[in-house]
């Protein structure tokens, strides 16, 4: 009931619905990429030099045609944009869900037990908090190396925090509620009070936390890529793609960095409309 | 006061003229990071080096040895060469160049912490001043090429770089060279100030004042010109060629490099790393010793395609390992023909009809469009069933890597002046002692053309060393000792009203820069 | 007052000494301080007399401190690209950086707080609809993308604003800048557009937010009631209130500007720190590294230091709150 109540809120917002669709639209891509894409853009065997940096609506050797052009190694841009998309969303997602697990955890460990563990966490978060993400991604991946694990760590690194201090300030706050109280005096485990009673009801600032920082290790990926400390080159994220499309931009082959930009940029604002109504649904006093 | 008007306005911009002077503003492709000439050995660094300072020998835009503060030399015995100097060469505080400063400039090579020019002067054990303009070098075993090694030796003042450390060259302190230009200023990343020296040995330059804008990015860099920032750049982006050439407010200048980009097989291991089948377990042999492997390869790589769709025409599939202007190279070799049946035949017969998985190494930041022909020539392996992983580094990180052999299948770009220079270095059976076989990373081991190596370094007739040289190329080449890609373009784009001779060692000389 | 200053002094003493561990950490325990010191190309002889003189044969203990003193005196080694100080070269390009952060933070206040208060006056209106919109549009728009469209659309399409670099500089209090010129303006508006985008949507909605509580408060009603126009309610009374938590969160964002540089600079081939990071990590330089980590790491403990000490200079509750914690 509660649900049907949260999702009429939301359905106030146009905008938010359009994003929600187009949310949609980029996981069915991004599921489906290997049937829906005319080529697998990571198989070499299937590439062809001779087809390299033709303009949309040119036509292959094999007979198809590439709707969104090639980039400089003849790979078919829209099939590239659609793994593309797939990469981002499950590195970007992955990242989400191991940050939202791990911080979420300490976060609730950091309000039940207090004392030490509370400030050593709370400590943690916050120094980690006041340095740019960027900077510790750098860093992260100047000593790790290339490779989809290491950035994924990475991302980890920068975001449990977010969901730690937010899981910590809401269990503060629900702690001293009676429902609490009554599992303590049932003597249960920490661990059931933690998660089947504390954890439900501090989950609506986590959810509109979870909503923006996808968006936010979405675009961090793509910078990375972009900056050329991300993935390997056979494998391209949108954010190599759009990277090397940028020597071709001056000389008028544009489609090699445009269309995946334009694709990236549909995968991050849809998310941030859909996190923008959640907040106002969810989370209506803007606790950050 | 109407006629007064225009006459001051006449004189304000004569003013002007005069006091802007000539100026160029030239756009680098790669990063220079010290002034220090004796210090790192990359292209930038070298680059702004030829202008402040001169060597003792010079080489032209073909690449060939000439005299540059060295007017002669002469082997005197087998193990001892002469240099007569040049007299009345001034550096630019004023002071005389002699054999002092000569000696001083070799024996600092050899003390620079991680100095990079050790190998070019370390074969020379004995110096002797004869004179104040007479130098006599000797080393332990016959040298033919010392006339060569000193051309990468730059001459500094022994005053001026006395007890000099690197950072005194990048405040300008001990940047007193005989060179065209003298030093002004250098901002790390941003530019290096160059000024006239109009008493260049070699003839007053066009210019007054030469700015090096440091713009890495291709993109920046040409933007530069195409808005009136820039006079001049180096390395025009492959993919702008075309439309450059078309543009009427610019001039191109374009020449075969002497860097030829090739593949290193590893071909001493029975197990080289990352080579698997197809189901990803080690193979039982190395494919890489089979000859006919090699040619498989060879004939599956498409070169013409790689010169015509990668680098929009700015490369020369190769079929020796220097180009064609250089000494040794063997006119008669043809680069191989693109054959994909007839490699997948060969593969067939050595055992590997169904191929094989590798990993493909190479730079990405280093020669021209490397990380995109390192992608292609994957691509076009995988069409004969070699799949090939690949992985790209950094130049930094890519060559401690490949020196330790790291890699099985490696990309390399060397640039010589020598074809014997070339095969000494990159096929020449590895010995330390003897300087041979520095970048032989394959462990290609062929004790005939080291024999021929040997006997054309000892000898001196230069005509009889290059039919040496060319034998030893056709021999090596025919083997498969490395594979061949493409000699790259060194290209430069100007404005019209300027006039550039393009040089085979790719060097950009500002005071090469003509007004037309 | 005072006890305040003295008690953030301290904490922020704890976290440069935290840091400082953590680098030493990632330097000389997790990471081969061989490789990261030493240049790896260097013959054997030059790697054992390097490896005496850094003392990374002593125990682990007495290595901390020998690294606590020099990085006192500053020196965190030299740099294997460029064979000077590696400290030297980042407080060379730090001006640079600076430069471009500076002009981003006040192109993204000067823009944003106009638009975010309009936004929040009349929320229902079609420019406030359409500001918000393009708020969102602009914290989700990554930086490099709108960096290399602002290069097409003004550099190459329009001609109007060159591409990339800094223009001519000149000595002010010091420093080399490149604001005091034409030149100089005309080098530094793109990437600084570029670089105030974030900050600019981030302003622009904590201004409508802040604006939107404000007017809901009770001296608003008042000020209005006393018969002072709207203009004075609203640009005196609800822009003071308005101001104080976005100036928090911009001296805290100062610093998240600085390190978002890397992107932009990298982009505009803009010669600051940032590039300087970025080339360093491409060229394995690992003094640099180190050393950059450690000059950001003391300026970012400075701002968060100095926004402290002024917000709760400003706003006495905040002191109160502290001293319960």
């Amino acid at each position: 009931m509660i649900l049907r109540g949260i999702a009429a809120e939301f359905a106030k917002s146009r905008i938010a619905l359009a994003g929600l669709a187009l949310i949609a639209l980029i996981l069915f891509v991004a599921l489906f990429a290997p049937l829906i894409s005319p080529q697998n853009p990571y198989d070499l065997a299937q590439l062809d030099l001779l087809d390299s940096r033709l303009p949309p609506g040119s036509h292959s050797t094999a007979g198809g045609t590439f709707w969104l052009g090639t980039d400089d190694q003849g790979r078919d841009m829209l099939s590239a944009i659609f793994y593309g998309l797939r990469t981002s969303l499950a590195v970007g997602v992955a990242s989400t869900v191991f940050a939202l697990a791990i911080g979420v955890s300490l976060g609730l460990a950091a309000a039940w037990f207090g004392g030490w563990v509370d400030a050593l966490i709370a400590r943690l978060a916050d120094l980690q908090l006041s340095f740019p993400s960027i900077l510790i991604a750098l860093v992260l991946l100047a000593v790790l190396g290339q490779g989809i694990e290491k950035i994924i760590v990475a991302l980890v690194a920068v975001q449990w925090a977010y969901y730690a201090r937010t899981a910590r300030a809401a269990a503060l706050v629900e702690r001293r509620k009676e429902y609490i109280e009554a599992a303590t005096a049932l003597a249960l485990s920490n661990t059931r009070i933690l998660f089947r009673h504390l954890l439900p009801n501090c989950l609506p600032p986590i959810i509109v936390i979870a909503a923006v920082q996808i968006a936010a290790a979405i675009t961090l990926e793509a910078t990375l890529s972009f900056l050329g400390l991300g993935l390997p080159v056979t494998e391209p994220s949108l954010g190599l793609l759009i990277s090397n499309g940028f020597t071709y931009l001056l000389s008028g082959h544009y489609w090699i960095s445009v269309f995946p930009g334009i694709a990236l940029l549909l995968a991050v604002v849809s998310i941030n409309l859909v996190a923008d109504q959640l907040r106002d649904v969810l989370d209506p006093q803007g606790r950050r | 006061m109407r006629r007064l008007l225009p006459v001051l306005l006449a004189a304000c911009s004569l003013w002007t003229l005069a006091a802007n002077g000539t100026e160029l503003r030239i756009g680098m492709a790669a990063d220079v990071t010290s002034m220090d000439p004796h210090f790192l050995n990359i292209a930038p660094n070298t680059n702004i080096s030829w202008h402040v300072f001169d060597a003792l020998t010079h080489v032209d835009e073909d690449a060939r040895l000439i005299p540059g503060l060295a007017l002669s030399w002469r082997a005197v015995n087998a193990t001892t060469w002469e240099f007569k100097l040049r007299r009345g060469v001034k550096f630019h505080d004023g002071s005389e160049f002699t054999a002092e400063d000569a000696v001083f400039s070799i024996e600092r090579t050899q003390k620079v912490p991680n100095g990079q020019f050790q190998i070019y002067t370390q074969r020379i054990v004995g110096k002797q001043i004869v004179d104040k303009y007479t130098l006599r070098l000797r080393t332990a075993t016959p040298d033919a090429m010392v006339p060569y090694d000193l051309d990468s030796v730059f001459i500094v003042s022994k005053k001026a770089a006395a007890n000099a450390g690197s950072a005194d060259f990048d405040s300008g302190k001990a940047m007193i060279g005989t060179g065209p230009f003298r030093f002004v200023r250098f901002a790390r990343g941003d530019r290096v100030e160059l000024a006239r020296n109009d008493d260049y040995w070699d003839g007053k330059p066009a210019w007054d004042k030469v700015v090096f804008r440091i713009v890495p990015t291709d993109p920046a860099r040409l933007a530069g010109l195409l808005s009136g920032e820039l006079d001049a750049i180096e390395q025009i982006p492959t993919a702008d060629l075309p439309r450059i050439r078309r543009d009427p407010r610019l001039a191109t200048a374009q020449k075969v490099s002497w860097r030829t980009i090739f593949f290193h097989l590893d071909q001493y291991r029975d197990r080289p790393p990352s080579l698997t089948d197809n189901s990803g377990r080690p193979l039982e042999r190395n494919p890489f010793r089979d000859i006919r492997v090699r040619q498989a390869i060879s004939k599956s790589i498409n070169r013409q395609a790689i010169v015509d769709r990668l680098m929009d025409g700015a490369a020369l599939p190769a079929s020796n390992l220097v180009s064609p202007p250089v000494f040794g190279h063997a006119p008669d070799l043809k680069p191989e023909p693109y054959d994909p049946e007839g490699a997948r035949k060969l593969l067939a017969e050595a055992g590997f009809p169904n191929g094989f998985a590798m990993t493909l190494a190479a730079p990405n930041n280093r020669y021209v469009n490397d990380d995109q022909i390192a992608q292609a020539v994957a691509q076009m392996l995988a069409h004969i069933g070699i799949r090939a992983r690949v992985e790209l580094l950094p130049m930094n990180a890519y060559l401690p890597k490949a020196r330790k052999r790291e890699f099985a299948f490696a990309m390399l770009g060397w640039g010589s002046f020598s074809g014997d220079l070339a095969l000494r270095s990159l096929v020449a059976t590895a010995n330390p002692a003897q300087g041979f076989g520095a970048w032989n990373w394959s462990g290609y081991a062929n004790a005939r053309v080291d024999e021929l190596l040997e006997h054309g370094f000892a000898t001196v007739d230069a005509k009889q060393r290059e039919a040496i040289a060319r034998d030893a190329m056709r021999m090596a080449m025919r083997d498969y000792a490395v594979i061949p890609l493409h000699h790259q373009f060194a290209t430069w784009a100007m404005k019209k009203s300027l006039s550039y001779k393009p040089r085979t060692d790719e060097f950009t000389f500002a005071h090469h820069f003509r007004p037309q | 007052m005072f006890a305040y200053i003295v008690r953030r002094l301290l904490q922020s003493t704890v976290v440069l000494a935290v840091m400082s561990l953590a680098v030493f950490a990632g330097v000389y325990a997790i990471g081969n301080p061989v490789d990261i010191l030493i240049n790896p190309q260097a013959g054997q002889q030059e790697i054992a007399r390097a490896t005496a003189a850094l003392g990374l044969d002593k125990p682990l203990a007495e290595q901390y401190f020998v690294f606590l003193r020099h990085a006192a005196a500053g020196d965190l080694g030299n740099s294997f690209a460029f064979n000077v100080p590696a400290i030297g070269l980042i407080l060379e390009r730090m001006p640079a950086t600076l430069e471009l952060a500076t002009a981003a933070m006040l192109i993204a206040m000067i823009l944003g707080i106009p638009l975010g208060l309009w936004a929040g006056l009349k929320p229902g209106s079609a420019a406030g609809k359409s500001i918000m919109a393009g708020s969102i549009l602009g914290f989700s728009l990554p930086t490099f993308w709108v960096g290399l469209m602002l290069i097409m659309v003004f550099s190459v399409y329009f001609g109007w604003l060159p591409s990339a670099g800094r223009g001519p500089t000149a000595n002010f209090l010091g420093m080399q800048l490149s604001f005091l010129s034409l030149e100089g303006w005309r080098h530094l508006i793109l990437p600084a557009a570029n670089l105030a985008l974030f900050n600019l949507s981030l302003i622009v909605r904590l201004a409508r937010a802040g604006t939107r509580e404000a007017m809901r408060q009770d001296y608003v009603r008042f000020a209005r009631a006393k018969g002072l126009t709207e203009i004075h309610v609203v640009g005196v009374h609800v822009l003071k209130n308005v101001l104080i938590p976005i100036v928090t969160v911009m001296g805290l964002e100062f610093g998240s500007v600085i390190a978002f540089a890397v992107v932009t600079e990298s982009i505009f081939a803009w010669p600051g720190m940032g590039k300087l990071l970025l080339d360093s990590i491409n060229l394995l330089d690992r003094p640099v590294i180190v050393a950059y980590l450690c000059i950001v790491v003391t300026l970012f403990v400075l701002i968060n230091f100095a926004v402290d000490v002024i917000c709760s200079w400003l706003d006495p509750r905040m002191r109160l709150v502290d001293s319960q914690a």
